[in-house]
């Protein structure tokens, strides 16, 4: 285990969740490393690694009920500056259907594709609701086995679309 | 010859303009090898900056012949009072930078410019760049407007779709 934990909230959006969170973990002598927040369906989600030694589970837990959420915290291994770069991206868009994401990340799981972010999204209407997902991902195979492994699966109402990530360092 | 100390965020210099080259004598060409010996010396960089070295002179230095799927490029290039004359299409893209140690994000850039720079002789030259090299000679223009690629960074959410189509089996854009 490591210096850092692992701090999950979940609950109904609403304004100033972040700001009233992170106040009290600075107050509790807490900093803050990696951290994903992002609203999904209506609801705020929270991810982010702490550390420090503030009393996170007995100080927390009440201003987290008092926004309505629900609140983890997970012992984790790692820490920072453990970052790795993608070097493929993924797009996939297609009429929303029940198993897009389990074929295409199974393709690339089988041709040995490191997912290290994916975000996806149900667009269109009610009616027509399209899937949209966006990969980004490290593979030391080739451009060409992945793009067969992502074809394979590609097609009819989905497309599935691989690009190499050149990163610019300048 | 000498490898020079590379500024690093939040180090308030990098926000500095650079001011143009005047006089293309020894000084400048003794301090273009120092550039690029630096560049070399780091993580594969395909393109560094004066200010980058805390030398506030409009100077660059871009060579992206050497990518790992290549690129149209024009080989090494060394920039003096470079200015970009066109611009046309945008596109976003990965950029990290040895000002930002250990940081990637997105970034939008033209695709294509017309660029007009100055030789280290002094000899005014243009180019018409695309893609890859064109990004990079963006991403150090900027430098020498006291600008880091962290003041352009976009959401990945904000990518919504890129211009070029994907034809299956056929001819890939890239």
């Amino acid at each position: 285990m490591s210096e850092w934990k692992m701090l999950t909230l979940v609950g109904e959006d609403r304004p100033g969740i972040v700001s009233r969170i992170t106040r009290t973990l600075f107050e509790l002598g807490c900093a803050l490393g990696e951290t994903s927040m992002i609203r999904l369906g209506g609801n705020f989600t929270i991810m982010m690694m702490v550390s420090g030694d503030g009393e996170i589970q007995a100080q927390l837990p009440p201003v987290a009920e008092s926004l309505g959420l629900r609140m983890h915290l997970d012992p984790i291994s790692g820490g920072l500056h453990q970052h790795r770069f993608a070097n493929y991206q993924v797009r996939v868009s297609g009429a929303d259907r029940p198993g897009i994401v389990a074929q295409v990340t199974g393709a690339l799981a089988d041709a040995g594709f490191n997912i290290l972010e994916l975000e996806s999204d149900v667009a269109g209407s009610e009616q027509k609701p399209v899937y949209i997902m966006q990969i980004q991902g490290y593979s030391e195979a080739l451009l060409e086995d992945l793009e067969g492994a992502v074809n394979a699966v590609s097609g009819g109402d989905v497309d599935v679309t691989l690009s190499p990530i050149e990163t610019l360092i300048g | 010859m000498a490898i020079l100390e590379i500024l690093t965020i939040p180090d308030e210099r990098l926000k500095q303009v650079s001011a143009p080259v005047e006089d293309f004598g020894a000084p400048l060409q003794g301090f273009l090898a120092d550039l690029e010996e630096t560049r070399l010396n780091g993580p594969a960089a395909v393109g560094i900056a004066a200010p980058q070295v805390a030398h506030f002179q409009r100077i660059c230095i871009v060579d992206c012949s050497v990518t790992r799927k290549p690129v149209p490029n024009h080989g090494r290039l060394v920039l003096i009072n470079p200015e970009i004359i066109e611009w046309d299409g945008y596109e976003a893209g990965r950029e990290g930078c040895l000002s930002v140690p250990d940081y990637t994000g997105n970034v939008i850039r033209a695709t294509k410019i017309r660029l007009k720079a100055q030789q280290p002789s002094g000899e005014e030259r243009e180019y018409a760049m695309e893609g890859f090299e064109a990004r990079a000679v963006q991403h150090e223009l900027d430098h020498l407007d006291g600008l880091l690629f962290t003041d352009r960074v976009v959401s990945r959410r904000t990518d919504l779709f890129r211009r070029k189509v994907y034809q299956k089996g056929g001819n890939k854009s890239s």
